[in-house]
């Protein structure tokens, strides 16, 4: 079953991916130019299409040799702005929408089996990497933790594969979309059941690659080209990290799998490792380490910038990718490695810490954005660093239930969005939005859901996980637990005012788009509305349905050995017993963000541009986003770049070849100009004098051989 | 092991190739096309031998396999062949890429078609004849005979710069392998053979392996190319012609980490040790410096040979890293870089053959145009990056552990060099393959033909089979790199021992 769901999306991948190869060589039909010979010494294609040499460029009327799709119409396409859409495109929608439907719904058995029925796995599929004693194999480890990822990764892909039936239906390179998705869910999938670090590692990359061939899927957009290699560059960074925690891990333990590390985590935890010249607690490298890489694919602070960025790319990939799955493998990688970050009380500090800073500064910068779905990634972000504050308090399960409950209504909210998108004809500036209500109905009460969600309104999703990560923090009762508390609270005042005011914005108040635009508003199609639903039951339902077995009374039932706990560590204990104050101040926060907003939105519509005219040096941070793009162009790449160049002109230039076979070679130039004015081409000449040397070591042996 | 001589087999089976294109006489298009289809069908027929070479390889022995052995120049030096796991996957590269180096020439080299077909003949004898050698002097034959037809690809067959470019090479090298020469000597005159199985059971004395490592160096170090005596590489591939660029990258380069293996670690143990941090730090600087250095590169071609360099690095690095990850590693980065950079070449030679430039700038957008090619350039320019999946990973990974359990700065600091790989290699996809086609003269530019899928098709799966499947490189070279690691182990710990005892 297991092979079933891994391998079904890379199946859809393969053949999404053949489609739209084929589709391509349809519309660019290599060169015909000079009749190649080599076929014919294989006879097997043997015509000869004499075709003129340099220009044959769109002449499709000869499609080359052997190409089954000559049936398609679209034979004499013109170069009109609209390309047609490529062949097999329906086809390659159904064949991994359908494929990735079956691999979500055996995710739900599996779900239950491993669960509810306790019936772990572990499935070697076949031999990796062996070199001395270091063996990496390609396998499956299934417990609890996967079996919620998963559940999340294919029940979020599923629905976004259907979504995008809809909203990509103009595009005429959809095979190619379809691949995409379904590679990267192969990807993730390849991440979240690894058995070792490496597997880990591969679908960690490959999840990166995925993310950068969508993030840049409209190649003609230069901003879109540059944010797919940011996002694939800052990612690297972090991967830096992860890779050099896996040689740590490797050096420590002797092996890269799960099983054996976790076996030899506890004797590991007085051992010390020399790292860069100084002694240093082993786990706490390896654990620091390793959670750069996490900061890296789950966009913390520092390694963020690309997530907003990444917007560019098409909206159900926002929506699967850069909320939902992919930036939330780091929080799965530190719940995966719960067993050695327990032993390290620093590592767990900085998760903490890194986890509540991000938190604040993205929602803070999630104020002022007016790209609807900019203002959607920073609150990703935002929510990512509340999981890192549980996760950072040891309280592994409500940062994966946060994780989990944060798919419904993330992706929600971005589907959601990406329907009003679709609405307004690809126009994201919500300034140009409002009034939306009453023509996109379905749309805004899915995006309300999902707002209410996510604000933790009483008996959502977001109610249960976002809360219990508030109490998880207060409960702590350390110095950074207390610095996540209070950060995750304002956050949760923060997280308020900008999704209402996103709903505001858009959907109420007076239409700011033309009336041109807004004659052709238009509710999605029900293969875009259907997700919505089911996301939306999610987001209404999954906290209530699965708080109990989560982080409720049967957690330890629930997630066994998935997740490691110390003796000492009775956070889920200590959670349920927190004053009634804490509890309820992220209700309160709710309520008085909401208030703001409607004051700001709704009852005073001019408030916010007076406030932003009287606060101009904050609000210019905050637009900015804190100058952060601005440092970094600064410290890493001008400089890079002015290295670079430096190295290049003046270091191998000026440098290695001036004083060496430059310099060297003026000389012998001069010396043989004036002495010998030799005037044969040099190169005979060189060989000649290796020949010349050659017969000289003959020579010397054939004389001390007699 | 065999009763007929298979390596000899492979080795000179090129030259017989020659001897038939020396009957054809003409110039006219027949005479062309058969001197093209009888350098292919020599180049498929050696590939094949040598996959012979493959199926019966033992891959539990760790010694020398297929040894033959005959007198010659009068008995001071002998004929000597044979292989074990470290040479063998060489080998087959190298039979593995011929084929595609003269499909690549198909339609690009038109003038002096037969000397070309010759020189690629002539070079493949004496490239596999380097990695079959037994011999000192044999090796030291192939080895530097190896030149003469590079020299001329590049100097007859290359770009503008041909002569500059050729010149430089020869400097370097010449420098390099005339140390190396003295070596040689010395070794001969200490050891009184020059059988490669004999004096790597010799032990040459701690003061003097350290010259002779040195002399070495200097030739190997050219070859690979490390930091500071890289400059050639970057001109000769510019100036070479798309397929003088794949053997360069993908055969060449490897000799002198094939010659680390094979004579510096086994023979000059000591001196490895010693200078292992030398080399380390030259590594280090070779990954970061031409990383950046192809961060600005203008020139598709300079950028590819500047990456080389860089992926050299993670290869020297390995090997010094003297642990069984870290050497296995480097033979399997040196596999993965002979396709994958063999790839490349032959990727910018498709784009070359059309717009008969290679400046980035004049690039652009080509993906509307060459689906397929961007496909194509996609698999290879992640495996340059060394994406996990594709060959590139398995080697650079393997080194990078190898370097940690070695020294911890090492690996840091290499470890940036995945950082800035993505950096160059994304940047140049982008300005390439990316983007509006706004320049008009790409505007007709047609995708693959048949012959170009054939060429790069084999090496994509490769690519991809070897990212998830490298078992059958890393197994063949187990059991040799052990044995090497092993003796080089002892020697060491011998002469710990004995550096106590004398401290007593």
């Amino acid at each position: 079953m297991y092979h079933l769901i891994v391998f079904l999306p890379l199946l859809g991948a393969i053949i999404a991916g053949i489609i739209a190869l084929a589709g391509a060589r349809q519309r660019h039909p290599g060169a015909i130019g000079p009749v190649d010979a080599f076929h014919h010494g294989h006879d097997d294609h043997g015509h000869g299409a004499h075709g003129h040499a340099d220009h044959h460029g769109h002449d499709a009327a000869h499609p080359t040799g052997g190409d089954e799709l000559t049936h398609a119409h679209d034979d004499h396409h013109d170069h009109g702005p609209v390309e047609p859409a490529s062949a097999g495109s329906r086809a390659a929608e159904l064949v991994t929408t359908g494929l990735l439907m079956v691999s979500a719904v055996l995710s739900w058995v599996a779900f239950f089996d491993v669960a509810w029925g306790h019936n772990d796995a572990h499935v070697e599929v076949m031999r990796w990497i062996t070199a001395g004693a270091l063996e990496v194999d390609w396998a499956f480890r299934v417990d609890t933790l996967t079996a919620v990822m998963l559940v999340v990764v294919n029940t979020v892909s599923a629905l976004v594969h259907l979504y995008s039936m809809g909203y990509m239906h103009e595009d005429p390179h959809r095979p190619r979309f379809f691949g995409y998705l379904s590679l990267f869910t192969f990807a993730m999938l390849m991440l979240v059941t690894s058995d070792n670090l490496v597997q880990m590692f591969f679908g960690w990359e490959g999840v990166g690659l995925a993310s950068y061939l969508l993030i840049g899927f409209w190649y003609k957009k230069p901003s879109a080209n540059a944010a797919a290699i940011k996002a694939f560059v800052v990612n690297r960074v972090g991967d830096f990290g992860f890779a050099l925690g896996i040689f740590a891990c490797f050096v420590i333990f002797d092996s890269v799998r799960f099983e054996a590390i976790f076996a030899a985590a506890p004797g590991a935890a007085e051992k010390s490792i020399n790292f860069l010249g100084h002694d240093w607690p082993a786990l706490t490298v390896i654990c620091l380490l390793l959670f750069m890489g996490a900061m890296g694919k789950s966009a913390q602070l520092g390694l963020h910038t690309w997530l907003p960025d990444a917007m560019e790319g098409p909206t159900p990939v926002s929506a699967l990718i850069h909320a939902a799955t992919m930036v939330t493998a780091g929080v799965f990688l530190v719940a995966r490695m719960s067993p050695l970050f327990e032993h390290s009380a620093t590592a767990l500090s900085v998760v903490t810490v890194v986890g509540g800073a991000t938190a604040i500064f993205a929602a803070t910068v999630g104020l002022v954005q007016n790209d609807i779905k900019r203002v959607i990634a920073y609150s990703t972000c935002s929510q990512l660093g509340y999981m890192f504050v549980a996760l950072g308090v040891g309280a592994y399960g409500v940062g994966i239930f946060h994780l989990f409950t944060h798919a419904f209504f993330k992706a929600l909210l971005f589907l959601g969005s990406g329907s009003v998108i679709h609405a307004m004809h690809h126009e994201q500036d919500m300034r140009k939005m409002g009034g939306l209500r009453r023509l996109i109905p379905t749309t805004y009460w899915m995006m309300v859901i999902g707002t209410l969600a996510l604000t933790g309104f009483p008996l959502t999703a977001g109610y249960f996980s976002k809360d219990a990560v508030i109490e998880a923090a207060y409960a702590a009762h350390t110095g950074p637990g207390m610095f996540g508390f209070w950060m995750t609270v304002l956050a949760a005042l923060l997280t308020s005012f900008y999704s209402w005011r996103l709903i505001f914005m858009t959907f109420h108040g007076a239409p700011r788009a033309s009336l041109d635009t807004m004659s052709h508003v238009h509710e999605s199609p029900k293969v875009m509305l259907a997700p919505l639903f089911i996301l939306a039951a999610g987001a209404l339902l999954a906290g209530l349905v699965f708080h109990g077995v989560f982080i409720g009374h049967e957690e330890k039932e629930f997630w066994r050995e998935a997740i490691f706990r110390s003796e000492a560590n009775e956070i889920i204990h200590h959670m349920h017993e927190v004053p009634f104050w804490v509890v309820a101040s992220p209700f309160v926060m709710m309520v008085v963000g909401f208030a703001v907003a409607w004051m700001f939105y709704i009852r005073r519509p001019d408030l916010p541009a007076r406030l932003a005219r009287s606060q101009e040096l904050i609000y210019d941070f905050l637009l900015n986003k804190w100058y952060f793009d601005e440092l970094y162009d600064l410290i890493f790449v001008r400089p890079a770049k002015a290295i670079g160049r430096f190295l290049w002109k003046t270091g191998d230039g000026r440098i290695i070849d001036g004083l060496g076979p430059d310099g060297v070679s003026a000389r012998v130039i001069n010396v043989t100009n004036q002495v010998v004015r030799l005037q044969t081409g040099y190169l005979y000449h060189y060989a000649f004098a290796m020949l010349i040397g050659v017969a000289a070591l003959f020579t010397w042996f054939m004389v001390r051989g007699h | 092991m065999t009763d007929w001589p298979i390596l000899s087999l492979i080795t000179f089976l090129p030259l017989v190739g020659v001897f038939f294109l020396l009957m054809i006489r003409g110039e006219d298009e027949a005479s062309l096309g058969n001197i093209r289809h009888v350098a292919l069908w020599t180049t498929v027929v050696t590939f094949v031998v040598s996959l012979v070479l493959w199926a019966k390889f033992d891959f539990d022995n760790p010694g020398f396999q297929f040894v033959e052995q005959a007198e010659w120049l009068g008995g001071s030096v002998t004929y000597k062949m044979g292989v074990d796991g470290i040479s063998t996957p060489f080998i087959i590269l190298t039979a593995f890429l011929m084929p595609f180096c003269i499909l690549a020439s198909w339609r690009s080299i038109m003038v002096r078609v037969r000397e070309y077909m010759i020189a690629f003949l002539v070079l493949e004898t004496l490239m596999i004849g380097v990695f079959c050698a037994l011999d000192l002097v044999l090796f030291y034959l192939f080895f530097e005979g190896g030149l003469i037809p590079m020299f001329l690809i590049i100097g007859i067959w290359g770009g503008k710069r041909r002569v500059y470019a050729s010149f430089k090479f020869f400097l370097y090298t010449l420098l390099g392998s005339l140390l190396m020469l003295v070596g040689i000597l010395a070794m001969y005159g200490t050891a009184g053979t020059t059988d490669i199985q004999a004096l790597l059971a010799y032990k040459f004395p701690a003061g003097m392996q350290t010259w002779l490592w040195l002399g070495f160096f200097a030739s190997f170090a050219v070859k690979m190319p490390m930091w500071p005596v890289h400059t050639w590489l970057p001109d000769a591939h510019v100036e070479a012609p798309t397929a003088g660029s794949v053997i360069l990258a993908g055969i060449l380069l490897k000799m002198g980490g094939y010659g680390f293996l094979r004579f510096s670690l086994p023979m000059f143990p000591l001196a490895s040790e010693y200078f292992a941090p030398f080399v380390f730090t030259l590594s280090i600087v070779a990954i970061i410096y031409t990383s950046l250095v192809a961060l600005m590169q203008e020139d598709v071609k300079k950028l590819i040979a500047y990456s080389s360099v860089a992926h050299m690095g993670f290869v020297t690095m390995g090997i010094f890293a003297m642990n069984p990850q870290g050497v296995q590693g480097a033979v399997f980065q040196m596999v993965s870089h002979g396709i994958v950079s063999g790839a490349l070449f032959l990727c910018v030679g498709v784009v070359y053959d059309r717009m008969h430039t290679r400046e980035i700038a004049a690039f652009g957008g080509l993906v509307n145009r060459m689906p397929w090619y961007a496909a194509v350039f996609m698999v290879f320019t992640m495996a340059n990056v060394g994406l996990p999946g594709t060959s590139g990973f398995v080697g650079e990974f393997l080194t990078l552990i190898g370097a940690f359990k070695a020294n911890t700065w090492v690996a840091f600091f290499a470890t940036t060099g995945v950082i800035l790989s993505a950096g160059y290699a994304l940047w140049l996809y982008r300005k390439v393959i990316f983007g509006e086609m706004t320049k008009p003269a790409l505007e007709g530019i047609p995708d693959l033909n048949r012959r170009e899928v054939a060429i790069l098709a084999p090496l994509v799966i490769l690519t991809v089979l070897f990212g998830v499947w490298p078992a059958p490189v890393l197994d063949m070279s187990a059991a040799s790199v052990d044995g090497i690691l092993n003796q080089t182990q002892a020697a060491i710990e011998a002469a710990g021992k004995t550096a106590e005892a004398v401290g007593r």
